[in-house]
């Protein structure tokens, strides 16, 4: 494979700062050493997307790991966000794996607590959290800007154009601590956002205007998450079980008025509607697509949407 | 305190089988106060033992005071020599300083030690504490992330967050939620604006406290 350049930077990062609306998309790792599997996702979504989320053994459950997906993305022409856990790493390991992927061409990552392992097909594991989301970007910010590691020793050439990223939830409660963890994050040395999936837009509109206020969105660009309703039972499966997510009645609503055999479509036409609006609204520079297991349905939702086609950058 | 929990009746019976007669030492302390392994818990195993195993083994039993303290746990140098083994009903601490003292006799722990913790009500315990070695209570309204987080997170809540309560189980209250509604109250939510720096994790080696004054005592210092 062609490694890059040690200088270049991330693909994902000059899209954004060129002034461009992102448009990042997700990929799930397969469960074994699928590599084709692998490689028919990224060729669903290679010239349609920004970059692509590698998710890390999401769910807790055991996939291929997320550094060596992300690599073969990279092998394909795609560019990689990788994602980082808290839950099965300790620092030592993390920044090993940051330095590793970084020699290879990886430079975006994400940086996430991670769901309990109580979820996942290994609930008896012990899960590590040696540091939280928050303490890992911030290691990450110090491997770049300082060239050291989190021990405080030199870097023998730093990762640095690594561009950092994490996750935000503008609707757990309490809500009034959200915009100010999102603050702490910046602090942290956040450089973008990506957020938990959107279906109340009055909430996150409040959320924006708040972070707007405080001056946030001027230092942090924040990507806004959305997943497409597949039916009336995933909307209801969200919106009673799956925590710190908010799915309102009146889009239930319309999935039920749409039938069930438009349901599908009519959970597209609301996500292309989210998304036309999330190009208009001020501190959005860009959205996060989680059709999760549908990434072949995305090069046309990405049309419907009129995010075609993508910038070169 | 430290909270334990008696091991299963055929867990010990495996354990001492191979022994004819076998003293269970049960501790006045803890694992009394929290119903596990104190003067009553050692003549319910007794009787529970013997009715099991029959004329095959023999039992005593016997209740120190504490047997985390050398001063108790010699008490039995005068009997040690008429039992095959022990089983002791102590915390973790107290079987291994139990079978230190008398390092040539085998010793059973009758007790899974399960936490340091507090007493809700009776027979109710909670825990609350890691012994991370570096306390950040001052700074979280009281409330502990690394034991009541099931994320030990320092920066929460993560976004799993439920409506107060942990995504990992509807029954069990988000620590980080917590601990926002008490420092609001408080007037001090000031306190986790800055991000709190990654743990310096003392638990992960075996330590030892020599507290001020007693370094010459001793002729070290303190680790
Ligand atoms: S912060 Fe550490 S020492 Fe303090 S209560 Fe929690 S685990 Fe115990
Ligand atoms: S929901 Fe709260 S207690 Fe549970 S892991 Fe997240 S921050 Fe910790």
């Amino acid at each position: 494979m062609d490694r890059r350049n040690i200088e270049e930077s991330s693909k994902l990062e000059r899209v954004l700062r060129e002034g461009h609306f992102a448009f990042t998309a997700e990929l799930g790792p397969p469960r074994g050493a699928n590599v084709e599997k692998v490689k028919k996702k990224i060729s669903y979504l290679k010239g349609y997307v920004d970059a692509v989320n590698i998710t890390d053994n999401q769910t807790a459950i055991v996939r291929m790991s997320s550094l060596v997906t992300s690599l073969l993305c990279i092998e394909e022409g795609l560019e990689p966000v990788y994602q980082m856990v808290c839950r099965d790493r300790n620092r030592l390991a993390m920044q090993s794996d940051i330095l590793g992927g970084y020699a290879m061409g990886i430079r975006t990552i994400l940086c996430l607590s991670g769901d309990h392992q109580k979820f996942g097909d290994h609930p008896q594991a012990k899960g590590v959290y040696d540091l939280d989301s928050m303490q890992l970007a911030a290691m990450v910010k110090k491997m770049r800007d300082e060239g050291k590691f989190q021990g405080g020793d030199d870097i023998d050439v730093p990762p640095k154009k690594i561009f950092i990223g994490a996750a935000a939830n503008p609707f757990a409660e309490p809500y009034n601590w959200r915009v100010y963890r999102l603050a702490k994050k910046v602090k942290a040395g956040v450089d973008f956002i990506q957020t938990q999936c959107i279906y109340n837009m009055e909430r996150f509109r409040e959320w924006l205007k708040r972070a707007n206020d405080m001056g946030l969105t001027e230092k942090v660009f924040i990507l806004a998450g959305i997943t497409p309703l597949k039916s009336v039972g995933m909307a209801r499966y969200m919106q009673n079980k799956v925590p710190g997510m908010d799915v309102p009645e009146d889009l239930i609503k319309r999935l039920k008025a749409a039938g069930k055999e438009k349901a599908a479509e009519e959970g597209i036409k609301i996500a292309c509607e989210q998304i036309e609006e999330m190009k208009e609204l001020k501190g959005v520079a860009g959205v996060h697509l989680m059709a999760i297991e549908w990434e072949h349905r995305v090069p046309e939702l990405a049309e419907r949407a009129g995010l075609l086609p993508r910038p070169e950058v | 305190m430290i909270v334990g929990t008696r091991k299963p009746l055929e867990e010990i019976k495996a354990m001492i089988s191979p022994y004819k007669k076998v003293l269970i030492v049960g501790c006045g302390t803890c694992v009394a106060v929290c119903l596990a392994g104190g003067e009553k818990e050692v003549e319910v195993l007794k009787n529970e033992l013997s009715l099991a195993m029959g004329d095959k083994v023999s039992f005593d039993g016997v209740t120190l005071e504490r047997q985390c303290d050398k001063e108790f746990l010699e008490q039995l140098s005068d009997v040690v020599d008429q039992y095959d083994a022990f089983l002791s009903m102590a915390c973790g601490a107290g079987v291994q300083f139990l079978s230190e003292v008398y390092p040539e006799k085998p010793v059973f722990p009758a007790v899974n030690t399960t936490f340091m913790g507090i007493n809700r009500a009776v027979g109710w315990y909670e825990e609350r504490c890691r012994g991370c070695g570096n306390c950040v209570l001052g700074i979280t309204g009281g409330i502990c992330p690394v034991t009541m987080c099931a994320k030990s997170l320092f920066n929460g809540p993560c976004g799993g967050t439920n409506k107060g309560k942990c995504e990992i189980d509807e029954e069990q209250p988000c620590a980080w939620y917590m601990i926002y509604e008490r420092l609001e109250k408080q007037g001090r939510l000031d306190q986790i604006m800055d991000v709190i720096p990654a743990n310096n994790w003392e638990n992960q080696r075996p330590r030892t406290v020599i507290q001020p004054g007693y370094e010459n005592l001793y002729n070290t210092s303190s680790k």
